[in-house]
């Protein structure tokens, strides 16, 4: 082992040279992952950059090509059912029993992992509270709206106490108020010590509670670090967005001079700058043109990295 | 790894119970349809058809028959099962993706599929042998040792059922596995006529098949005539068709499910 046992111990996730081939086509390509114990890891990229490919490698759901992966201390695959007793798993898509109760969803889970008796009862008590769910205990899944589906599949991710939870696009589709319950629950999940990684399309959601992110395009890692420090190392502070009648000769003329940076999408410019002052100024004599002044966000890193263009 | 035969412990259960609680809520419209249809056969053409046929191998036609029913409904119950129903489990509901986040493996889900197949031949088979019973067409209590060749029918066809459902791209696959494999074996086992009129490539050839040494065993049981001597040498037919399938299963969905 090439690892001295004490950084190993602090690492959940170790994988090096991490390859998934179908055929002729590299879905991921050498990734070199470290993910530490105690933190949120984000997993970003647009659609096909390999995400869910790497989780499902990291779960041992899909054989690797090349590379070598140690998820909490067990080498997978060969390992990966001592692996799972410590893992828990939010998949993308909903594979709650819809012929169970809420209740009875937990405790078939937990069978699976060979969970029963009063401590099983007790936890489950313990996780619909965790989840909201309480008054929905004996409830069919068909009646439950999409958050409280996905509040019960983290609680039935939860049900064997795991170290490390995966969790893939855990938001998507959720309202608001929905996501702001999951993203607390993750937080609270994070101040117990359990390891978090997640895949997301939502930056704003990456940006609240990743610790450190990776951004993969076709199955390679574009950057890595945490958030504050990717805006800070790969876009200027601030942005502004730029449209109206007029715009394009207003800002070769006059716009221009202020700007470090520029892109059009479509009819809006986007600007960034250092100071973000001077432009500002300039705009405020042009009431045809329309503009909105913002924080540089990891949105703009991510599009600036992965192109404007729609992955589909 | 991959072509292993698949290691055999105790964690199929979990996977059998879950199917069993979700049959438990369901167990109404999943009985009539079990035992429903044969029992419509067994009195249509026990009676209807026997009218005309009188007495097959020295017995009532619908003694005749009432055994040839049991194993055939014993067939049809675990290949719904091993077809839609784990069709289901696997490509609509995720519930087998579910469970391979947790410690089971494809070798756990499939043996508990499989043995659910049989569970629930033996199920569907106990309401058509009381009705049997009832209606007199049973001999003795002897009748009761076809429970065990029952669950084997059950547990060889829903074998064969999963390969099947390993390969399909939806449920309209199923229809070829019916038409060519279920349906033919139904009219070639001595389910509805003796096969000793029947030409000899048909006849040893149904030998091969795993349902023809089920009824044969079936049928003695309840009718009270003497069981064949090599009794038990017939079921390793049906037995060793169910290894096979079991062992192509697994490979099959390791290849789907984990590749």
């Amino acid at each position: 082992m090439r690892h001295d046992p004490k950084t190993l111990h602090d690492l959940v996730v170790e994988a090096h040279g991490l390859t998934k081939r179908y055929g002729a086509q590299t879905v991921v390509d050498n990734l070199d992952l470290s993910v530490r114990r105690g933190e949120c890891f984000g997993l970003l990229g647009p659609n096909g950059a390999g995400k869910t490919t790497t989780l499902r490698m990291l779960m041992g759901a899909t054989l690797p090509s090349a590379g070598e992966l140690n998820v909490l201390g067990y080498t997978i695959p060969q390992q990966a059912r001592q692996m799972h007793l410590r893992l828990g798993v939010v998949p993308q898509q909903d594979n709650l029993d819809p012929d169970f109760t809420v209740m009875e969803n937990l405790s078939t889970y937990a069978s699976y992992f060979g969970l029963r008796g009063a401590a099983l009862d007790a936890r489950i008590t313990e996780l619909l509270a965790f989840a909201n769910l309480e008054a929905k205990a004996h409830a069919g899944i068909g009646t439950l709206s999409g958050g409280m589906k996905r509040r019960l599949t983290l609680a039935r991710a939860l049900i064997n106490d795991p170290d490390l939870l995966i969790l893939d696009e855990p938001t998507t589709g959720l309202d608001p108020q929905a996501r702001q319950l999951i993203w607390q629950r993750l937080r609270t999940l994070l101040v117990q010590g359990k390891s978090l990684i997640l895949t997301t399309h939502y930056m704003e959601e990456a940006e609240r509670l990743c610790d450190r992110l990776v951004i993969l395009d076709s199955g390679r890692i574009l950057v890595s670090g945490s958030p504050a420090d990717l805006v800070q190392q790969h876009i200027e502070p601030h942005v502004v967005e730029i449209h109206g009648r007029g715009m394009e000769e207003w800002f070769n003329s006059i716009g221009q001079q202020f700007v470090q940076r520029s892109e059009y999408a479509g009819e809006t410019l986007f600007c960034y700058l250092a100071d973000e002052r001077p432009l500002l100024d300039a705009l405020r004599h042009c009431p045809e043109l329309h503009f909105m002044h913002r924080r540089a966000n990891l949105e703009d890193v991510f599009i600036k990295l992965t192109g404007k263009e729609l992955r589909e | 790894m991959s072509h292993a035969f698949p290691s055999i412990t105790l964690r199929w259960l979990p996977v059998w119970r879950r199917n069993l609680r979700v049959w438990r809520k369901l167990s109404g419209p999943a009985l009539i349809g079990n035992f429903g249809e044969p029992l419509l056969y067994l009195l249509a053409l026990g009676y209807g058809l026997g009218g005309f046929i009188g007495a097959v191998n020295g017995l009532p036609y619908i003694v005749f028959l009432a055994s040839g029913i049991v194993c055939a409904s014993a067939m049809n119950t675990a290949s719904f099962e091993g077809l839609y129903s784990a069709y289901t489990r696997m490509a609509v509901q995720n519930t087998w993706g579910g469970m391979l986040a947790t410690p089971l493996s494809i070798d756990d889900i499939v043996l508990g599929e499989i043995l659910w197949a049989g569970t629930k031949s033996l199920i569907s088979s106990i309401p058509i042998l009381l009705v049997a019973a009832l209606l007199g067409v049973v001999h003795d209590v002897s009748a009761l040792g076809v429970l065990p060749v029952v669950f084997i029918v059950g547990v060889c066809f829903g074998a064969m059922a999963l390969v099947v459902t390993a390969l399909a791209k939806s449920y309209d696959f199923f229809i070829y596995y019916f038409t060519l494999v279920i349906t033919p074996l139904f009219l070639v086992s001595g389910v509805f006529f003796p096969l000793d009129g029947m030409p000899d490539a048909v006849r040893i050839g149904a030998q091969l098949l795993p349902l023809a040494h089920a009824v044969d065993v079936v049928r003695p049981l309840m009718t009270g005539q003497p069981l064949p001597s090599l009794t038990l040498l017939y079921l390793i037919v049906p037995l060793l068709y169910a290894a096979g399938a079991f062992w192509l299963a697994t490979v099959l969905f390791r290849r789907r499910l984990i590749s």
